[in-house]
């Protein structure tokens, strides 16, 4: 179980972020919505760990994993070692394994930039799921994709999550994209922003 | 063919001076350069010198590198350390060089440490931008994914830095081996640069070249065997 208690968040004088509580459960899958600028990026960092300067408590696992809009990998590393260094426990096997997953069967040794944008998309969800996670996290992975990739994308990530059952939080302004997705929608509202009750 | 085109120009401007004394034809240093060769004296000061330029390099770009990734991630450090590093910059390496002297002695210690001090400045401004550039998302990413520090260290952040490591690598070397040369004129008794001194003493040009050029083929080997290789290395995951 992920608890989340967000009391505020400031930026500098500005308090962008009220009073944030949700829970998620271990399989379940929530999408945070809200229009541009909102928060729910902001929301999403404090609960990943990476913004740690917030009032309230954030109780997460050891075992996470991150999507962002663009895959943020390490482009000079090869994509078995983009799984490997990011999952210590993992076997190169395992590592061949989880590419063969996301259809990157036979590119272990090819760095990132050597794939095209769709494949490097896919080996960023197979990174993610490489360490079986407790918790995913996912930050509007599906933008800027155009249609038929967003659809590709968005039926693997099903498969996976299908699969692995993490307890997932995603941020995304697509409503049809939460739908699809969630088992339980937020809806992020208001300055300072809170959930819709 | 620019070398050949400098080579013209020697050969003219040897033939237009005429005096042996004062610039030889290239051709006339193969003699006295096989015979320091033979004696070992040649072999022994290019050593000396060598050992220094690694220990200096070494020891600059260390600490230039950690001085400027620290001021690159933490503007507070950087803005009390700007101003030093402003200082250090502007400072003459004559200067530096002749205060290490006199404050720790003529020694190995001081040789080095002048050298040192001379290049961190340099290393430490091209380290400090390349700091700044570091991409906060992937970044963020090996937090996540609770990637330990020496980890990030390894695999995250110097991967990023690696081109202005290089660039600070090549301009320093670049630069070391020629401040090694002036620290051994001044104050030591073995390397290329004493024995630039002694020959300038008795004014001899010939010798002065047989290991000036000496030393500079030895630097562009090393520019060319160990630099440039590593560069292409660091910078092959670039190829698309």
């Amino acid at each position: 179980m992920i608890r989340v208690d967000i009391a505020g968040k400031h930026f500098g004088d500005v308090q962008v972020l009220g009073r944030v509580r949700f829970d998620i459960a271990s399989g379940e899958t929530v999408a945070l919505v809200g229009p541009s600028g909102i928060g729910k990026s902001t929301v999403l960092r404090i609960v990943a760990g990476i913004d740690t300067r917030f009032q309230g408590h954030v109780e997460r696992p050891e075992a996470m994993a991150i999507v962002f809009q663009e895959p943020t990998l390490l482009a000079w590393r090869s994509a078995r070692d983009n799984l490997l260094l990011t999952q210590p426990g993992l076997t190169p096997e395992g590592a061949d394994r989880a590419l063969a997953k996301v259809g990157l069967e036979g590119r272990g040794e090819a760095f990132p930039l050597q794939l095209s944008l769709g494949q490097q998309r896919r080996l960023s969800l197979a990174r993610a799921f490489a360490g079986k996670p407790e918790l995913l996290i996912m930050d509007e992975p599906f933008v800027s994709l155009d249609p038929e990739m967003a659809e590709q994308m968005m039926g693997l990530t099903e498969t996976l999550i299908a699969e692995a059952r993490p307890a997932t939080l995603f941020v995304t302004h697509a409503t049809a994209e939460a739908e699809r997705l969630a088992t339980r929608i937020l809806h992020l509202e208001g300055r300072p922003a809170t959930l819709r009750a | 063919m620019s070398i050949g085109l400098l080579l013209a120009l020697w050969v003219m401007a040897a033939w237009l001076t005429a005096d042996a004394t004062i610039l030889p034809q290239p051709w006339a240093l193969v003699g006295p350069f096989r015979r320091e060769v033979m004696n070992g004296e040649l072999p022994y000061h290019l050593g000396e010198t060598l050992v220094r330029v690694a220990w200096a390099f070494a020891l600059a770009m260390l600490a230039g590198g950690a001085l400027g990734l620290v001021m690159g991630r933490n503007p507070v450090l950087n803005r009390w350390l700007d101003p030093w590093l402003v200082i250090f910059l502007n400072l003459p390496a004559l200067v530096l060089i002749v205060l290490c002297y006199l404050w720790i002695g003529l020694n190995e210690t001081a040789a080095i440490a002048a050298v040192v001090f001379n290049k961190i400045p340099n290393v430490a401004t091209v380290i400090r931008e390349g700091a700044r550039a570091l991409d906060p998302a992937v970044d963020a990413m090996a937090r996540v994914y609770r990637m330990s520090a020496w980890a990030r260290l390894r695999h995250v952040t110097l991967p990023q830095l690696a081109p202005f490591i290089t660039a600070a690598a090549r301009s320093g070397i670049a630069v070391i081996w020629k401040i090694v040369l002036v620290v051994e004129f001044l104050g030591r008794s073995s390397g290329v640069g004493f024995q630039i001194h002694l020959y300038f003493q008795l004014f001899d040009v010939t010798m002065v070249l047989v290991y000036a050029f000496s030393f500079i083929v030895v630097m562009l080997a090393v520019e060319w065997l160990v630099l440039q290789p590593w560069e292409r290395h660091t910078r092959r995951w670039r190829q698309e």
